[in-house]
């Protein structure tokens, strides 16, 4: 850089050849995306199995510190993605709840497995059917439980996702609460995605 | 140097169940009618006892230079799908010293009161396992020091789940289960010991810090 005296008049500014450019042109999205994709921290909530695959995935072998997850955040007020690995009973309603409101935004969650998706095999009065009757969901990793290859197709498919956001669209960030009671779904929607399916339709004991 | 440990014995087939045996017949001689039927199942014996007596055989059981059925290995219940058939209370105890299991049940009927006398003044490690029978089957235990869910949260009302009268999937709508579990404000209804944060005593409902108070858990405000 230094200090080149300005040019006297009718000279030609002085172009130093030396200096390589020291800027870059790019969209505002692109950088904020590349930066952001590329750094996700999770913070894992791991309740059963899956949380047994996640384990090997971010172990040396899968090792998800090449897509940038290296920091396992086990804070949410530091984190970026929520995977909740494994199923979720109602008594844990209220916690992940509590977590995802406490992660700062911009913020993403994966749902890991049948049963943190679905319920799984687990339709029964303990289990909350699916996670995205609590919190949003971005991607949904089947599996039961998934591979790591798995999981790991899931967070490239997030990434892929976060490179389409544009930061010019403002409904992105929007909390969609539809109650004071913190349901993210409307009831009637609730009920829908929670209805029995295939194997467990013949599932009653009793009532 | 070695430290004397107490001399555990572990029996094996028949001679096990002759051992139950002979506490079986011991126990018709001293409680009489309060014993019901005995009978083998998978190499160890169960014997059916009255539920008025229960307390007082097990406590026998324990004390008896002759018995020494000191470890309460489990507490449970057990609901079958014919009706006909009684609810039952199940004690699995079992002599350290002898090696010997017993498996004692009382029976009751689904339908009506239920309710049994605690062991937690025998066995301490009572106290969790009857939690849980009261929060699965609503059987109460009488005596109990601290008588709540444990599973299920506090604030859940949907009945006892293991009951065969309790649908598979709960009395409520999904929406209405999920919005009942989000308010449940789990921090209001644990000890200080399941939360780990002794400032918010203050902030409990009357009801927990009365029984932080009356377990001696935390100093009289």
């Amino acid at each position: 850089m230094g200090l080149t005296p300005p040019p006297g008049p009718g000279e030609a500014p002085e172009y130093v050849e030396s200096m390589s450019p020291n800027w870059v042109t790019t969209r505002l999205d692109f950088l904020a995306n590349w930066a952001r994709s590329n750094s996700l921290w999770p913070m894992p909530f791991g309740t059963a199995c899956c949380a047994i695959e996640y384990m090997a995935t971010a172990a040396s072998r899968f090792d998800i510190s090449r897509f940038g997850m290296e920091r396992q955040s086990f804070s949410p007020r530091q984190a970026d993605v929520l995977i909740c690995a494994g199923r979720l009973p109602f008594k844990l309603a209220p916690v992940i709840r509590r977590i995802w409101d406490q992660m700062p935004q911009p913020k993403w969650a994966i749902s890991m497995g049948a049963c943190a998706s679905s319920g799984g095999i687990f339709d029964n009065y303990a289990m909350v059917q699916g996670i995205d009757t609590i919190i949003p969901v971005d991607v949904y990793v089947p599996g039961c439980p998934p591979r790591p290859e798995g999981l790991l197709y899931g967070i490239l498919m997030l990434q892929k996702k976060i490179q389409g956001e544009s930061i010019s669209d403002p409904s992105l960030r929007v909390e969609h609460l539809v109650g004071p009671d913190g349901l993210f779904r409307r009831p009637e929607q609730i009920d829908e995605v929670s209805e029995p399916f295939g194997n467990s339709v013949s599932q009653t004991r009793s009532g | 140097m070695t430290v004397g440990l107490p001399e555990v014995r572990s029996a094996h087939g028949d001679e096990v169940l002759q051992a139950a045996g002979d506490s079986v017949l011991a126990l018709r001689q001293r409680f009489g009618d309060s014993i019901g039927n005995a009978r083998e199942s998978s190499g160890q014996l169960w014997v059916v006892i009255a539920n008025d007596r229960a307390h007082e055989i097990l406590a026998w059981l324990r004390d008896d230079p002759g018995q020494q059925f000191n470890y309460l290995c489990d507490v449970t219940a057990v609901e079958y799908r014919d009706p006909e058939l009684p609810l039952e209370v199940v004690y699995q105890v079992r002599s350290l010293p002898r090696g010997i299991d017993l498996r004692l049940k009382i029976e009751m009927d689904p339908e009506g009161d239920l309710e049994v006398e605690s062991v937690t003044d025998l066995w301490a490690g009572a106290n969790w396992l009857e939690r849980e029978v009261y929060d699965m089957f609503g059987v109460r235990f009488r005596g109990h020091p601290d008588l709540r869910r444990i599973l299920m949260w506090n604030t859940y009302d949907e009945g006892h789940p293991l009951r065969k009268s309790f649908p598979l999937r709960g009395h409520r709508s999904r929406s209405e289960q999920t919005r009942n579990a989000l308010a449940a404000n789990p921090e209001a209804h644990y000890t200080l010991e399941e939360l780990s944060i002794v400032e918010a005593y203050h902030e409990l409902p009357a009801d927990v810090r009365e029984r932080l108070v009356r377990e001696g858990r935390v100093a009289q405000p």
